[in-house]
């Protein structure tokens, strides 16, 4: 009997070191296969097509402090984990990537590794980047070679435990990360094949667009579902053909006029998206945002991630919402919600006044902003904050009242909606 | 949190006992900040494409044409140097001033628009309403009368006049004018300066200046400049009316 037990014990404790192994092997073995460099073009020629890829994947975004130094770094991430912040990725010797070579920023960017192997926090999108081919990765590389060095130390991470025990990153990347390129898919024309490597890889557009789970992850990323962006507060809603809470409505030339000039038929991008115009897609070639376009009304209309609670406004409430909007949105706004082309947009049928949650037309409403400056809309008109002057019940009862209006039919906002909301704006 | 939190070890090596007394001001200044005058009061009707159409956000709490409110915080912009007005909203949006509902508002706007914004409200000329009453004892108004118009050469204090004009209204291409402020706002600028939660380009002067006032000074010269009417015309002056006391950054940035 003491011996079947003690088998038993030696047999689980032996399962257990194979799991661990089998983990740890999962979660830090490399895909080698390094596909082919870039070919032999002029130099110039690969750093034009870095600097493009650069704003493509808007490294900015991530690795220039607001007012700092281009790519050296300091941009504050918050995660649900602890802050990370963007390091110094300028060719500085000591403390940028100066001493890497194009084998080891490959390494960071296909296999989420290090120059010295050691893992790399996911808050760096390698789980997309992964997607980008050799040849790009090379030409970001080059570019990155011609930026100007700055000396600026990157600020370690600060995360809690035991976020910040570095190695059980190898559990998260067998879970969640498998590296590889994209692989065209050979039965879908040439620009569909584009769009879907420019939105899964370098664009990375599930990091926001698709939910994550408790651990960071995201969930299906290409399905790109939609979900609340994590500490943002913001809801970056379904990039998939619904059509209501997604693009069912949208044409691929709609996206492509959206992610280039900041404004579309339907809506104008604001919040993290107006970041995202502003520092990245607004330089995109008019046939990569059309490609954009093409891939995004392919995915399936799959229900949002955040469905609709579906409860509208007492008419009484409505009634009220009415009023403000009266004294507050309807000169810019107009009485029927039809708004005045660019400069003021349309809120009937707006797809950020309809999405299944309410908060970003709660934010806008609180903080007001600027459409992103763009080539198509350099001189944006700016929407005043009435966070000062509007209650948190006022600003539920407006926003209620202009989700169930002129032939919108989506849910009341609530008090609560907005006291969080203002939480939010003035965390980050 | 930020990374541009104030070095605060730094702040209080060098503001021993007099830090409490400037907080408590600041606070009083923050807590003194009352709805803005929102643009759907102002009676013009605004039409999309002009600039007033487009600055409606700016407009919304510094008042039509940015005149300012009278029961306001939010500063004037009427009639201010363009250089100077373009250098704030650089300095909002990359961080170098801090005022959240200006830098979210900014972030996403570049520097030639920016440029142009700050055009518009340098060209605005609206009138400037009467001065409010004195809210401070005639001492402590003498004592902000003696700052603004000599200063105290023994601290290496220059008088407000030596740069911003001998008329208080500011000295062309940067320097602003000094009067028809509130005098929160005064109050909350010089302590951000102080508290290194504004700052305009190296050499920054008026972070020298600020960081040799001690509460009270700032409590006094910015009750004195609250309180004095404006003389029209109020408008900067030439650059080559002064000779700077000190060499200032911002001067000299485009």
């Amino acid at each position: 009997m003491k011996t079947l037990i003690l088998r038993i014990l030696l047999a689980l404790v032996v399962l257990c070191a194979i799991a661990v192994g089998a983990l740890y092997w999962l979660g830090t073995r490399s895909d080698d296969g390094t596909g082919p460099a870039a070919a032999q073009s002029e130099p110039a020629a690969l750093v034009e097509r870095g600097r493009y890829l650069a704003r493509a994947g808007n490294c900015m975004a991530c690795h220039t402090a607001r007012g700092g130094p281009a790519y050296a770094g300091g941009t504050p991430i918050p995660t649900p984990f602890g802050t990370l912040y963007g390091p110094n990725i300028t060719p500085d010797a000591r403390t940028g990537i100066g001493t890497w070579s194009a084998d080891d920023f490959w390494q960071a960017l296909h296999n989420g590794k290090s120059r010295d192997g050691s893992l790399l926090y996911p808050a760096f999108p390698y789980t997309e980047y992964t997607r980008m081919t050799r040849a790009d990765a090379d030409a970001l590389y080059a570019f990155l070679r011609t930026v100007e060095p700055v000396s600026q130390p990157s600020r370690p991470p600060e995360l809690r435990f035991p976020y910040d025990q570095r190695p059980l990153l190898a559990a998260w990347r067998a879970l969640y990360f498998r590296p590889g390129v994209q692989q065209d898919d050979p039965g879908q024309s040439l620009q569909w094949n584009r769009g879907r490597y420019l939105v899964n890889g370098p664009g990375h557009c599930a990091a926001c667009h698709a939910p994550r789970n408790s651990l960071g992850a995201s969930i299906d990323p290409d399905a790109l579902a939609g979900g609340t962006i994590p500490m943002l507060g913001w809801y970056a809603p379904p990039l998939s053909g619904d059509a209501e809470a997604g693009l069912g409505k949208w044409s691929a030339q709609d996206i492509a006029a959206l992610l280039q000039s900041g404004t579309a038929a339907h809506s104008a991008a604001s919040g993290p998206m107006a970041e995202v115009v502003q520092g990245s897609s607004q330089y995109l070639s008019d046939e990569d945002a059309l490609a954009i376009g093409t891939y995004l009304k392919s995915l399936p209309a799959t229900r949002p991630a955040a469905p609709d609670s579906g409860a509208a406004a007492s008419p009484a409430a409505l009634q009220l919402g009415g009023k403000l909007y009266a004294q507050h949105c309807a000169q810019c706004h107009r009485d029927d919600g039809r708004g005045a082309d660019q400069a003021w947009p349309a809120l009937a049928g707006n797809p950020t006044v309809t999405a299944p949650s309410p908060v970003n037309a709660i934010r806008v409403v609180l903080d007001g902003g600027f459409a992103p400056a763009t080539a198509a809309n350099p001189r944006p008109h700016g929407m005043p904050p009435f966070g000062q002057v509007l209650s948190d019940n006022d600003v539920a009862l407006v926003v209620s009242y202009i989700r169930h209006n002129w032939g919108n039919a989506a849910s009341a906002a609530t008090p609560l909606e907005v006291k969080r909301a203002r939480d939010a704006a003035t965390a980050n | 949190m930020s990374i541009s939190d104030p070095p605060r070890g730094a702040v209080r090596r060098k503001l021993p006992a007099a830090a409490a007394a400037c907080t408590a001001w600041l606070a009083l200044a923050w807590l003194a900040v009352p709805a803005p005058v929102h643009a759907a009061d102002a009676p013009s009707e605004l039409q999309p494409g002009t600039m007033a159409a487009r600055v409606a956000a700016c407009t919304a709490c510094h008042g039509d044409q940015g005149r300012a409110g009278t029961d306001g915080y939010y500063p004037r912009l009427a009639g201010k140097p363009q250089e100077y007005l373009y250098h704030q909203l650089l300095n909002f949006r990359d961080d170098r001033r801090q005022y959240r509902p200006m830098q979210h508002l900014l972030a996403n706007l570049p520097d030639a628009y920016l440029y142009e914004i700050a055009g518009y409200f340098a060209g605005q000329h609206v009138p400037y309403p009467p001065a409010p009453a004195p809210a401070a004892p005639a001492a402590v108004l003498d004592q902000g009368r003696v700052l603004a118009l000599q200063g105290d050469p023994a601290r290496g204090l220059p008088a407000c006049t030596a740069c911003h004009g001998a008329s208080l209204a500011g000295v062309q291409p940067a320097i602003p004018g000094l009067l028809g402020l509130p005098r929160d706002y005064l109050v909350s600028q010089i302590g951000g300066w102080k508290y290194d939660r504004r700052r305009a380009a190296a050499p920054d002067c008026m972070a020298e200046v600020a960081n040799r006032l001690t509460p009270a000074d700032i409590g006094a010269v910015s009750a004195w400049l609250a309180a004095q009417p404006v003389t029209e015309p109020y408008a900067p002056e030439p650059a080559d009316s002064v000779t700077l006391p000190a060499e200032c950054g911002s001067q000299a940035q485009r």
